[in-house]
């Protein structure tokens, strides 16, 4: 099942590639078609996952390397399950919403994205660390391609710095790996890749400081965690809105899944003594990020910055170590991947009309496009986290988490909630309101039934997720409370440190915490 | 004197190729001008025997034990064979076209397998010695195989002088070994290794400057660039391959095999080459805008990085080297078979401004150097990752910390300069002065080692379980 998921883009590549490149829109159905057909299969995983369940499901694994100790381990959990959802919904989205701004090259444009779906995929679902490391890798070498073939005018400066950052990031954690699987070779008595039994592995103190100094760092990169974030705003200014679609729902994701599937479980002590620090950076991005939001003139620009600011909030809850907090930053991933991919889509979709990008050019808009306005308010008002959108839950959720391990964190935090109120707003007042300063109006069409059609399903998932997100959450929650109580019984059993300090709380009980928050 | 018995059957390969290499020559001379290319059938056909046999000849040992055919033998011959089968597979359209196609072309390429299946197997230092210099010989006269062209006269010179003088190096190494276990045989220097006599050591770092020499290790790598840019495209290919396969086949058999007990202290020396190589190597092909330079630098940075499982001197080390010189030969000669399809207005396309929208002209052929690319650069899912990740996680096991963070900290350096080289392909127009001269047999050569690296990128596990049997096998 999980195999077809990540192969289905695959086979869709394939057939494009065999495909004569003059079929254009036939080439474009049907890298639609594997996208949506591998939608349908995550969809199909949904309805049949379990629960109450925290253990892994739907697991295949085979040998891979045996003499090495890799195997192809694939698993969903309720840690993974949102994230793989986000990625099948995105991608139909952003293969659409390139349907008119992409006319070269289509044919490469559209086999870029499919393999970056599978390699999206592939990473959700690995269980392996050899494997979740391929397929890791796998993605930068068509986002290299997206950003550097398709983007804007600085589009090789902006490619080979996202790909040599996330790089320079990830061999750290590769040789973190292997001192990992050398590790749980001695204490296990076999060599072996599997996340699962290296889990079990309790790693010697100032080694499991490195071996997560050196996962933080790929993660903290790849999130972006402030001060290591300067690649994102060139990589998205410069990315195509596709590109930028799936840079900011889904990939930014890998480095806070890599938090919560990698950092927490393998190194649970290290974790508990470096929570504060990036808890800290974490706060310090939240602001950063508003703050240099509020300057920008560039609204593409302005909208990746923000990103800074709202993934901040993710890291924040991820390092709470509370089932709120845990809760509320996995909602958030989701939240945010629909939320930024839509303004991102909105961007487009103006960019397409007026080749701008500056605020200065923009005024008026909603006075042109008005279904386009209302739209775009809804997805403004979602990513400012209003009460009945998606980022309301999530946000909350991150704060009380926050609130009950350190108050102080949750009340520095708070801040970024104002400032990205007065940054979206400012922004979406300089481009929808006043009298019209576009020049040329005539180019401001009304949304066409494509754009809309790439626009309604995130609406959708705004408000269902705003006043129903048990359907994720009630799904997550299992997981997110079995890896607390490893990593709580982990740092007890080892730690000498006071565990009513630093040990993660867990509340008793089944209770569940979007309750006390929304009714 | 009474020689010893000897059961030629067991050196079948070596004679078959031999034999070869004495028909090309002498039949060379009967041929007229046109009909030289029979000889590339004849090389090639050879070749083929010689692998089948390395394939099916028994093991066991020979001259006294100076020859030993064991797995390890078996499966670095099966490397050299690959090696010289794909590289005539990939000359004859050059040479042809160049008018260099003679006899004595692939008689020299002949013979330096023929060296490279000896240093294999020696277990006795003369041996290797021997094999040491039917390899380099050879390669000295084909770098200087284009007698019109005076770079490749400069590049053969250069390559003839300072290889004498390395060799120099290893036989005088050789020497102050024999002084000092009172054989050559590596067995015997194995059990006077432990004692740790001066003279041992002078004679071990003697030998090991001879073998960096020629695999192009910091700091006996300078002549390695200039080589590669002079000599012709087709050579270039083949000895960047051939000289590695014969260095680290002798590294293994004279480090891990003989000198376990020595390798410890001098473990930490080569660490230190093996550090330098992989950052000079991989910082000065940054700089690179000629792709034969380029491949030369890379060469020279992966030269660092098999080092590396070199000095682990493990199981793990050991079949670790074997399993990256399979895929190293792969995908050199993969990004050299894709220079060798192109020609600008005749001449060698050897710019990296030549590639220039390669993919709208040849989507194949790009898409192929793209995968030999992001496979140098060590980028999964292709057999560069597989490798990379065998050899360094034996070294971080041998406990080599700090020569793994810079292995992989060069190897985000090198994805910079190997990704130039593929983004060129995408992007601008093509220049209509290069062309596509390629032929068949080099675009068999092509599908072959992309074939290859891709396999082994995915499905790594038949060929790293038998080299692990290998490695067993010699404990």
């Amino acid at each position: 099942m999980l195999t077809v998921l990540i192969f289905l883009p695959v086979l869709g590549a394939v057939i494009v590639a065999l495909i004569d490149r003059s079929r254009d829109p036939l080439l474009r159905w049907i890298g639609l078609g594997a996208s949506l057909s591998s939608f349908v299969a995550s969809l199909l995983t949904f309805a049949l996952f379990v629960p109450g369940e925290s253990r892994m499901q739907f697991v295949e694994r085979a040998a891979w390397v045996p003499s090495l100790g890799i195997s192809y381990q694939l698993g969903i959990d309720g840690i993974s399950l949102p994230l793989v959802m986000l990625t099948t919904v995105m991608m139909p989205l952003a293969l659409l919403s390139s349907w008119s701004s992409v006319t070269e090259r289509v044919k490469e444009f559209t086999i870029s994205l499919l393999l970056l779906e599978a390699g999206l995929l592939g990473t959700f679902l690995s269980v392996d660390l050899v494997l979740f490391y391929v397929f890791w890798e796998a993605v930068l070498i068509p986002m290299y391609f997206v950003i550097g073939l398709w983007g804007g005018p600085r589009r090789t400066y902006a490619a080979i710095k996202f790909i040599l950052y996330t790089m320079a990031g990830s061999a750290l954690m590769l040789v973190a790996i292997i001192a990992l699987y050398l590790q749980g070779g001695a204490q296990l008595g076999i060599r072996t890749f599997d996340l699962l039994r290296l889990r079990e592995v309790a790693v010697p103190m100032p080694l499991e400081a490195w071996l997560f100094g050196a996962f933080a760092l790929a993660f903290a990169i790849k999130v972006p965690v402030w001060p290591l974030h300067t690649w994102l705003p060139d990589a998205h200014v410069e990315a195509p809105t596709a590109g930028s679609v799936i840079l900011a729902a889904v990939l930014l994701k890998m480095g806070t899944y890599g938090f919560l599937r990698f950092l927490l479980p393998l190194f649970p002590q290290a974790t508990v003594q470096f929570a504060p620090v990036l808890s800290v950076l974490a706060i310090v991005g939240i602001i950063y990020g508003g703050i240099v939001s509020w300057a920008q003139r560039d609204v593409k620009r302005l909208v990746a910055m923000s990103s800074v600011s709202h993934l901040g909030f993710v890291t924040l809850g991820a390092f709470a170590l509370t089932v709120e907090g845990l809760q509320g930053s996995l909602l958030q991933m989701v939240n945010h991947g629909i939320s930024t991919g839509g303004l991102f889509l909105l961007v487009g979709i103006l960019y397409d009309r007026t080749h701008s990008r500056l605020l200065d050019d923009y005024g008026g808009v909603a006075a042109l496009m008005p279904r386009f306005a209302a739209v775009a308010l809804i997805i403004v008002l979602s990513s400012m986290a209003l009460p009945g959108t998606n980022g309301f839950i999530g946000e909350l959720l991150i704060l009380v988490g926050t609130f009950r391990r350190v108050p102080a964190y949750a009340a520095a935090a708070i801040g970024g909630v104002v400032l990205s109120a007065i940054y979206l707003l400012w922004m979406y007042q300089r481009v929808m309101q006043g009298p019209v300063r576009v020049k040329a109006p005539a180019a401001m069409v009304e949304v066409t039934r494509r754009e809309l059609v790439t626009l309604v399903p995130l609406i959708i998932l705004i408000f269902t997720i705003g006043l129903y997100p048990n359907f994720l959450l009630s799904r997550s929650e299992a997981s997110v409370r079995a890896l607390l109580r490893h990593v709580s019984v982990r740092t007890a059993v080892q730690s000498p440190m006071p565990p009513q300090k630093f040990a993660a709380r867990i509340p008793p009980g089944p209770r569940h915490p979007t309750h006390q928050s929304r009714r | 004197m009474t020689l010893p018995q000897v059961d030629l059957r067991i050196i079948l390969p070596e004679i078959t190729v031999g034999i070869a290499v004495a028909v090309v020559m002498v039949w060379a001379a009967f041929l007229p001008q046109d009909r030289q290319r029979l000889l590339r059938w004849v090389s090639g056909i050879a070749l083929l025997l010689a692998l089948l046999e390395v394939f099916v000849v028994s093991g066991g040992a020979a001259f006294g034990g100076m020859y030993v055919r064991d797995s390890l033998t078996k499966s670095l011959q099966i490397i050299v064979m690959l090696t010289a089968i794909l590289a005539v597979w990939m000359s004859g359209a050059y040479m042809e076209r160049t008018r260099l196609e003679t006899g004595e072309y692939y008689a020299l390429l002949l013979s330096a397998a023929l060296g490279a299946l000896l240093m294999a197997a020696s277990a006795d230092l003369l041996l290797l010695f021997l094999g040491l210099e039917t390899l380099s010989i050879p390669l000295y006269v084909l770098a200087a195989i284009a007698r019109g062209d005076l770079r490749s006269q400069e590049a053969g010179m250069k390559y003839f002088l300072l290889g004498a003088f390395s060799t120099v190096f290893f036989l005088y190494g050789l020497a102050l070994i024999f002084g000092a276990a009172g054989s050559t045989s590596l067995a015997r220097v194995a059990s006077a290794a432990g004692t740790g006599s001066p003279l041992l050591l002078a004679g071990i770092g003697l030998v090991t400057i001879g073998l960096a020499f020629k695999a192009a290790v910091v700091p006996f790598h300078a002549w390695a660039p200039d080589v590669y840019e002079g000599a012709p495209l087709p050579v270039a290919a083949y000895m960047s391959v051939i000289a590695k396969v014969g260095a680290f086949a002798a590294m293994i058999r004279v480090f891990v095999l003989a000198l376990p007990g020595a390798v410890v202290p001098w473990g930490t020396a080569l660490a230190v080459l093996s550090m330098m190589t992989m950052t000079l190597g991989n910082v000065a092909a940054l700089l690179q805008s000629n792709l034969k330079r380029l491949l030369a630098y890379s060469s020279i940075a992966h030269a660092g990085f098999m080092l590396t499982g070199i000095i682990a001197a493990n199981r793990a080390g050991t079949s670790a080297v074997v399993f990256y010189l399979l895929v190293y030969t792969l995908m050199t000669l993969g990004a050299f078979g894709v220079l060798l399809g192109l020609a600008r207005r005749g001449e060698e396309a050897d710019d990296i401004s030549d590639l220039t929208g390669l993919a709208w002209r040849s989507p194949a052929l790009a898409g192929a150097m793209t995968l030999f690319m992001a496979s140098l650069a060590g980028l999964p899912p292709t057999a560069g990752f597989f490798a990379k990740l065998y050899v360094f996680s034996a070294v971080l096991d041998a406990g080599y910390v700090a020569v793994v963070i810079v292995a992989v900290l060069t190897s985000v350096v090198s994805a910079y300069y190997y990704l130039r080289v593929a983004y060129t392909m995408f992007i601008g127009q093509p220049s209509p002065e290069v062309e596509f001269v390629g032929g068949r047999w080099v675009s068999t050569a092509i599908i072959v080692t992309a074939a290859g690296v891709l396999l082994l990128g995915i499905i790594p596990a038949p060929v790293t379980t038998f080299l692990e049997q290998v490695a067993d096998a010699l404990k």
